[in-house]
């Protein structure tokens, strides 16, 4: 708690630089188009440094993280409105840092792709309060990963609607008031149901032992309140429906799509690449630490949606005319392998899915802000409008192609490590809903194969025929990605071993154990594997 | 056989994959500047691997016969509380005999493919995924646990896939690519069960461990375990070998640049089933049932793709169906346990040979022929291109199993073994091995009367009757960089066999690994009389029919059967009506539920709760911090309640 308080630097870091956009003055309304774009490009520029301003500080943060210490590092904790023990408490454990780096690295990206997206085509809308908007919805993605007090996360969970609900409402495309009013709703309703059990937690509370009988949101202390399992399933469902809808899981996916398709690519990155990660980030956080007994109570039911999930996300994706919607339907696929690989309640099944948020962010964002230049160049976002952009513009094409692997799980990818794992800590205790969830992978095949094959494959289409290839300022937005993609596909030890010590207190904290295998392989055979350091047996002790 | 570790030379094996992953890096990432000199990188990059594999080889030849399996450990790729998964190289007989296979093979195809691809604007882009290809295909074969192999795994199925689909522009590249991946995947999906599986019993995927979990016996208990193991193992083995059920997708295949099908779709990826299942042996050798499905998919295979070469028109599809068959021939070898592994490897490097040759030829025969595939369009070649007959002609006497040449001594070797496993099962699957020797002679000698032999059915300048627009013939021999490769490979059909087969020397080489017969075979064997017969009957009956006779340039309507073998034996038509129908359904089904029905149900609820659109409608005053006062005050008043009634 003394020294440099890294956590809120963060957070402030992106909210100070959307301060500053709002300062810069209006040009008057008669002068030059010129100023006018001057004035533009300073607002981008400044987005942009501040951007990379908070990439940088948290790379350091990150130095500063141990992963031999205590779970949560770098915490602060300050009384904020004491008379209901409502703390600002701060505090990153491996699951939490590792998805506030991917929301630091995700944000110039997204500003970079996003370049002119306020200020193209006819009606000009106001480029500064854009990415004023974008940089205060980073502050509130970092403080939702780093708060540590339930009330503290429910106030950033709620105000991460505000400035997506103006960048689709007001910046989107198509019926992007419809769209946005249904991301609204669907989402304000979780958020009351989770308000509803973030009260009663705070009533339990007061009545607990534990506690001395003094109410708090404390995150450390509510964990030690023992709940009955009646009230600890009700919790949970409050806590879990504003989940899976933000997440979001079967049957609760519906806003999705449609959000995704009305958001310009670079907003609908940070919804699905960050916010919605909020979701199964606050099941593992919440659902699963607060409520053990309720996670095995509902967790078969969960598994199922999940499995639902991840077959039905995909055969929908199969069947979209339109790429925004399909890489929408993608992710509802990819979010059931998170969820899947969260309630199997392995530790491979833990990581894994920890792992999948950080490489679906990427991969999806590439994905996504690489299909945004396809459609600013052809004006559609039909998939039947497009063919042959490989023979065009190798680059675009060929970098599409890359993302979509990663969107497929290739090995060599991020992607591969995340989902295999999810796959193996699924399998080794429920055999049935990991085998249902393995077809997950060849509909995967077929969804972005397909879409590859129609935009950038055949005869040139005339209409693409024009197409230029990537110009620079594209190319340092997804280059980044793709090179984390590939470098987080053949060495993920790093961000595994930031993770792994979270996941096992995770499963301490819910009393689980992985399965033991049937016929585990001898210890003293390390002979048959000299590369293995002799863990690969350690299997499955507590 | 114990595992030491890898020391001296062999601590550098990591070698043999970074060469072709720094020339693809450096092809790819480097774009249009190193057009001029892209092809010699990729060249380099595959005969460093193939030079340092020659080393490694002889290394391994120096130690004592039971010190030949040697480790490296690379990394530790995945480490997560217990599962752990690493880069790792294991060099045994087994691993360094295909590292030569696909480096060697894999470099003259890379030399060849220089002459080839010299007038394709892409063809940098080429050599990068070959040299993608082999790193690939170095790390299946070289990893020593099985989720380092599946990487492997789904890598040659990608680089399969940028190659098939190589030339996208022509849609039927671009669907074929995609078809042929998601066979695989299905294939691979198998494969990735297996692993899960073996995790969620042994603990491990290592190969060592999983092993030694089979030796000692301790599985005994869970015999249905190991089965399904085995039986997931093959059906990976089925995608990626092309093997019945998963076969549809390697005749497509072929609109791959003629190289990619010497290559991938003959001598080296699709043999990667026959790999699986032969270094799988310790699983296979304690479950009889999955054995027995192997030994069975693979006769059955034979037979398929035989009778489908029979009745292909265009010479790479007719050579696809021999490579399925040839295939199926390895994997009926893998079905029979130690007694046939070392006959089913020995083939697969012959076949190699041999294969690649052929195709090498056929791409000869289309580069002098303005890419006409149509045998019914050749004829009389002979004389125009006397290197690449010569070559074929010896590919040919190798492949229909004519001693001394290299096909008679494995694929002989493959039917001794069924017949040796004895019972109606063994004579059987014997049986369905010298039938298929027979048919290979026919449809072989087909394509060689077809092709090479009888009256010219080409016409000089100008362009016969459906033929590709406006092009004419001129039959030509091709350049030295492309004969040379065949001239190579032709020399391994002639000899292989007999360098591998005589004096038990494969044998010894590959016995600490994979067993071998309890017998050692003689030269001569009844069925293999039998076989010998049976091809020369072949023979004569396709002189009888195309040689003797001049070959109609429009093909005959046929009996029913040709009809059938024409299409693939309905393969495509099966997997249409079962597979892809059915399966748009559910998804046209599946977008209409979702927008109808839960999306409906969910926009009617709104409807009725708020009359939602034309109230939000009205309280939309477009300014943001309306919105954000009016959310605010909700909040707050929420909260507030809430409170209230809680405390």
């Amino acid at each position: 708690m003394n020294g440099i308080p890294w956590l809120t630097v963060a957070g402030a870091l992106p909210l100070l630089g959307s301060i500053v956009l709002t300062l810069i003055p209006p040009v008057p309304a008669n002068s030059a188009p010129g100023d006018v774009e001057a004035r533009d490009k300073l607002a981008k520029v400044l987005a942009l440094a501040f951007s990379v301003a908070t990439l940088a500080w948290v790379i350091v943060m990150a130095t500063r993280f141990s992963t031999s210490g205590p779970t949560y590092q770098l915490t602060e904790q300050y009384s904020w409105i004491p008379q209901f023990g409502v703390h600002y408490a701060l505090g990153v454990d491996g699951i939490a840092l590792v998805l506030v780096g991917m929301t630091a690295v995700l944000m110039p990206v997204v500003l970079l792709a996003s370049w002119h997206d306020a200020d193209r085509g006819a009606t000009r809308r106001s480029v500064k309060s854009y990415f004023a908007l974008m940089l205060l919805l980073e502050t509130m993605m970092i403080g939702v990963f780093e708060a540590t007090d339930v009330f503290l996360f429910y106030v950033f969970f709620e105000a991460m609607l505000v400035p997506m609900y103006f960048m689709i409402g007001s910046f989107g495309e198509g019926p992007r008031q419809y769209a946005a009013v249904k991301f609204l709703l669907y989402s304000l309703f979780g958020g009351l149901l989770m308000l509803v059990a973030v009260i009663a937690l705070y009533v339990y509370a007061g009545d607990s032992p534990a506690t001395g009988h003094h109410g708090t949101f404390l995150l450390s202390s509510l964990v030690h309140v023992a709940l009955s399992p009646t009230a600890q399933k009700w919790l949970f469902l409050g806590f879990f429906l504003a989940f899976a809808i933000k997440a979001p899981l079967w049957p609760f996916h519906t806003w999705l799509p449609d959000a995704a398709a009305s958001a310009q690519p670079g907003a609908a990155v940070l919804m699905l690449g960050v916010m919605d990660k909020v979701g199964t980030f606050g099941m593992i956080r919440y659902c699963l630490e607060l409520f053990p007994a309720a996670v095995s109570y509902f967790k078969v039911l969960i598994l199922t949606l999940a499995v639902i999930s991840i077959l039905y996300g995909a055969v929908v994706a199969i069947g979209q005319k339109s790429m925004k919607r399909l890489i929408g339907y993608t992710s509802v696929s990819h979010f059931g392998f998170i969820v899947l690989g969260i309630f199997a309640l392995t530790s491979q099944g833990q990581a894994g899915a920890t792992l999948y948020m950080v490489n679906h962010g990427f991969a999806t964002g590439a994905l996504f802000i690489l299909a945004g230049f396809l459609i600013v160049r052809r004006g559609s976002d039909r998939i039947e409008d497009y063919g042959g952009v490989q023979k065009v513009a190798p680059m675009l094409a060929g970098l599409f192609l890359v993302s979509g692997l990663a969107g497929l799980a290739m090995p060599g990818l991020s992607t591969f490590v995340s989902e295999f794992l999810v796959l193996a800590g699924t399998f080794s205790r429920y055999k049935v809903a990991g085998s249902f969830a393995v077809v997950g992978i060849i509909l995967a095949a077929i969804y972005i194969l397909w879409m590859v094959q129609r935009t950038t494959h055949g005869p040139v289409s005339e209409s693409v025929a024009s197409f230029r290839d990537l110009r620079a300022r594209e190319l340092w937005a997804v280059m980044p990605l793709i090179a984390l993609i590939v470098a987080m596909g053949v060495y993920p030890k790093p961000v595994l071993d930031v993770i792994n010590p979270a996941v096992k207190a995770t499963m301490s904290q819910v009393h689980v154990t992985n399965p033991v295998p049937a016929h585990p392989a001898p210890a003293a055979n390390a002979a048959h594997a000299p590369g293995a350091n002799s863990s690969h047996l350690k299997g499955n002790q507590p | 056989m114990t595992t030491l570790a890898a020391t001296g030379v062999l601590h550098a094996s990591w070698l043999l994959l970074a060469f072709p992953v720094f020339g693809t890096a450096v092809l790819l990432l480097g774009g249009r500047r190193t057009d001029k000199w892209g092809h010699l990188l990729g060249c380099a990059m595959s005969l460093a691997s193939f030079a340092y594999g020659v080393i490694a080889f002889f290394t391994l030849l120096g130690y004592p016969a039971a010190d030949r399996s040697r480790d490296l450990h690379m990394f530790s790729w995945i480490p997560v509380d217990g599962f752990q998964a690493n880069i790792g190289i294991l060099l045994d007989p087994l691993s360094i005999s295909f590292v030569l296979l696909i480096t060697g093979v894999g470099s003259l195809i890379h030399i060849y493919s220089i002459g080839y691809m010299a007038h394709d604007t892409e063809r940098r882009r080429f050599f990068a995924y070959l040299n993608l290809f082999i790193a690939a295909m170095l790390l299946l074969v070289l990893s020593d646990n099985y989720l380092g192999l599946y990487a492997g795994w789904e890598g040659v199925g990608l680089a399969s896939y940028l190659l098939i689909g190589f030339w996208q522009h022509r849609p039927s590249a671009a669907v074929a690519a995609k078809k042929a991946f998601i066979a695989n995947r299905v294939g691979d999906a198998g494969l990735s069960l297996a692993i899960m599986l073996m995790f969620a019993e042994f603990g491990t995927f290592n190969f060592g461990p999983v092993f030694h979990q089979m030796l000692s016996g301790s599985t005994s208990g869970g015999t249905g375990i190991t089965t399904a193991i085995g039986l997931l193992l093959l059906l990976g083995a089925c995608g990626k070998s092309a093997q019945v059920p998963l076969q549809a997708w390697l005749l497509d295949a072929m609109e791959g640049p003629t190289p990619v099908s010497a290559l991938i779709h003959a001598a080296t990826m699709v043999t990667a089933g026959v790999y699986l299942i032969v270094r799988s042996n310790p699983i296979f050798n304690v479950s009889p049932d999955a054995q027995l499905a192997v030994a069975i998919v693979g006769a059955v295979t034979l037979l398929v793709g035989a009778i489908i070469g029979c009745a292909k028109d265009d010479i790479k599809k007719s050579l696809a169906g021999s490579t399925m068959s040839q295939i199926g021939y390895m994997t009926l070898g893998a079905g029979l346990g130690p007694a046939g592994y070392v006959f089913a490897i020995a083939h697969l490097l012959v076949h190699g040979f041999f294969k690649a040759g052929l195709f090498l030829g056929a791409g000869s025969v289309m580069h002098g022929m303005n890419d006409d595939v149509n045998m019914r369009r050749y004829g009389g070649l002979a004389r125009f291109l006397p290197v690449t007959f010569v070559t074929f002609g010896l590919g040919y006497l190798a492949i229909i199993g004519i001693p001394p040449f290299s096909g008679f001594w494995t694929k002989d070797g493959i039917i001794e073994a069924a017949w040796d496993k004895g019972g109606t099962t063994g004579y059987i699957l014997a049986a369905c091995a010298i039938v298929g020797a027979g048919i290979t002679a026919f449809y072989m000698s087909r394509m060689m009367f077809m092709t090479w032999f009888g009256r010219r059915r080409w016409e000089g300048e100008e362009a016969p009757e459906g033929a590709p627009e406006g092009k004419a013939y001129h039959p030509h021999e091709s350049p030295a960089v492309m004969t040379w490769p065949m001239v190579l490979l032709a020399i391994g059909s002639v000899g292989a066999g007999a360098f591998l087969m005589l004096g038990q020397r494969f044998m010894n080489f590959l016995k600490p690994v994979t067993g071998a017969p309890a017998t050692p075979h003689g030269v001569w064997s009844e069925p293999g009389i039998i076989a010998l017969v049976l091809v020369v009957a072949g023979l004569g009956i396709a002189w009888f029919m195309y040689g003797r006779v001049p070959v109609p340039s429009i093909a005959p309507r046929g009996s029913f059967l040709t009809a059938a073998a024409r299409k693939d034996l309905y393969g495509d038509a099966f997997n249409e009506s079962v597979l892809m129908r059915p399966g748009q359904w559910l998804t046209r089904l599946s977008v209409y539920f979702d927008s109808r029905g839960i999306d409906g149900l969910v926009n009617g609820l709104a409807a009725f709760v708020g009359g939602s659109s034309g109230r939000l409608r009205r309280i939309q005053t477009g300014y943001a911090r309306s919105y954000a006062l009016s959310m605010l005050l909700g909040a707050v008043l929420l909260v507030a309640g809430l409170l209230v009634v809680r405390l």
